[in-house]
């Protein structure tokens, strides 16, 4: 079954989610539809933590501006912009784990009704027990706030926001914040909170491609970019 | 005090059948790659890559002639594996992984820089966050089930759960440094820094290749990155050209 209903395509997605950042936090965008948040955010006081060693990324680099030594977390080339600083991996990690970055975002396979994250294996690869774990558990593990941002349900239509993770778990109970194709959620202690919903789709809608029971928000608005 | 070595091949002359190599790396930044080449042409067999971030999709040539030659015993990564599925299972060392010829071992990446700094600094063991909530706070991530059977420990320290993760030591050490000098200081350049200056404290011998060979003193003594002392070995190598980029 192909995806029930059409939505925001990745671009939007990271565009609304870019709106949740705030002037002055020090964000650190995971592979995927994350990284596109790059592009929204530039011209804004947001600081860039990448990984591999480097606070204050500047945009991809094109051209005779690509520099070998010098790639994001997603291997791709960026450039360096003035206040930027490089450092190794321990110290890049210190400030991962040690709660520094004021926003994390991640894409995932799965997010649970408890918040908690899958992403780091597919079991469709069909690997047994090993994947690409990556930064993404220190990042849930230092986390003040985690944003989640992917596509509403897989490819085939089933739902990526589930009652219980059937794949391997990331962290538990870290997601705080959920922004879909289809949707903008939030993850409280009492469930899944719907906030946001894309134009012409009812929460009706929303429930069918989500496994847990939605709670309606009583100021439910139109996604808003 | 001279720690030049007139080639890549007479650096790595003692590295033997099964020993266990630190190989610094971010995908493709700062990637030992010559001493890779060194190591390939010098056709030791059961060596386990203890690495960080992918540094052998950044040198996929190295590692495909390394899964050739049946040279790889086990690879220590937090990323060890192309992102796509479809090139996944094209590629040799993804299908040695399959099949058991070669173990896997995976840990969180802040972890594997967390083992490889307390190797270097004398800790034998640490706590971690890191992994609670996951398969890592139970079992020790690999495809061979006599590792998965290594379970972990774990304790509360003020009402949060951590995981005891052992530090890493290793026979060796290949790091790639822009600029070395003859007593074997090094620095590095922008992100090839990554992993290049814990895995130099945690080799029990460290090779550090160098783009630029310099004098002592030639490197500015305030912006030294990594003293010599932890540096056995220095070797000038060419800049070699980088494919950026991993699927």
């Amino acid at each position: 079954m192909p995806s029930k209903f059409e939505g925001l395509p990745r671009e939007m997605i990271a565009m609304r989610a870019a709106k949740e950042v705030k002037d002055g936090d020090y964000v650190n965008l995971g592979i995927g539809i994350p990284t596109l948040i790059s592009d929204w955010i530039e011209g804004r006081d947001i600081i860039l933590q990448s990984e591999i060693g480097m606070l204050k990324t500047g945009p991809i680099a094109f051209g005779e501006d690509v520099d070998q030594d010098l790639i994001n977390a997603s291997c791709q080339p960026v450039t360096q912009v003035p206040g930027t600083a490089y450092f190794d991996i321990f110290e890049s990690f210190s400030m991962v784990r040690g709660g520094y970055m004021d926003v994390i975002v991640l894409g995932a396979l799965q997010v649970s009704e408890k918040g908690d994250l899958a992403g780091w294996a597919n079991p469709a690869r069909g690997l047994d027990c090993v994947g690409n774990i990556g930064g993404s558990m220190d990042l849930c593990a230092g986390a003040k706030k985690l944003i989640v941002t992917m596509e509403h349900t897989t490819r085939d239509g089933q739902p990526k926001l589930v009652n219980e993770l059937a794949f391997p778990a990331t962290a538990s109970g870290v997601v705080n914040m959920v922004f879909t194709d289809l949707a903008v959620i939030e993850v409280t202690a009492d469930g899944l909170l719907l906030r946001e919903i894309y134009p012409g789709l009812t929460p009706e809608d929303i429930q069918s491609v989500t496994e847990p029971k939605l709670i309606i928000a009583p100021d439910l608005k139109e996604i808003e970019l | 005090m001279d720690k030049t070595y007139p080639s890549p091949e007479e650096a790595i002359a003692d590295v033997e059948d099964g020993a266990v190599i630190a190989i610094p790396g971010f995908f493709a930044a700062g990637v030992p790659r010559v001493l890779l080449q060194a190591l390939i042409k010098k056709g030791v067999k059961n060596v386990t890559l203890a690495c960080g971030c992918g540094p052998l999709l950044g040198a996929v040539d190295e590692l495909t002639q390394l899964v050739e030659n049946k040279q790889i015993k086990k690879v220590i990564d937090s990323y060890g594996l192309f992102r796509s599925m479809t090139k996944g299972l094209q590629d040799p060392f993804e299908q040695a992984v399959r099949a058991g010829e070669i173990e896997l071992e995976v840990y969180p990446m802040g972890t594997l820089a967390e083992k490889y700094r307390a190797g270097g600094a004398g800790i034998p063991a640490f706590y971690t966050p890191t992994g609670v909530g996951s398969i890592v706070e139970e079992q020790v991530v690999s495809n061979v089930p006599s590792s998965q059977a290594m379970k972990k420990e774990t304790r509360i320290f003020d009402g949060r759960k951590y995981i005891l993760e052992y530090a890493l030591k290793t026979d060796f050490a290949f790091v790639h440094a822009y600029e070395g000098d003859r007593e074997g200081n090094l620095r590095y350049r922008r992100t090839a820094v990554n992993f290049n200056h814990v895995m130099a404290t945690a080799g029990k011998v460290t090779i550090a290749e160098a783009e630029n060979l310099l004098e002592p003193g030639d490197i500015e003594p305030d912006f030294v990155h990594t003293p010599g002392i932890y540096v056995q070995r220095v070797v000038k190598v060419p800049r070699l050209t980088f494919n950026i980029g991993i699927d």
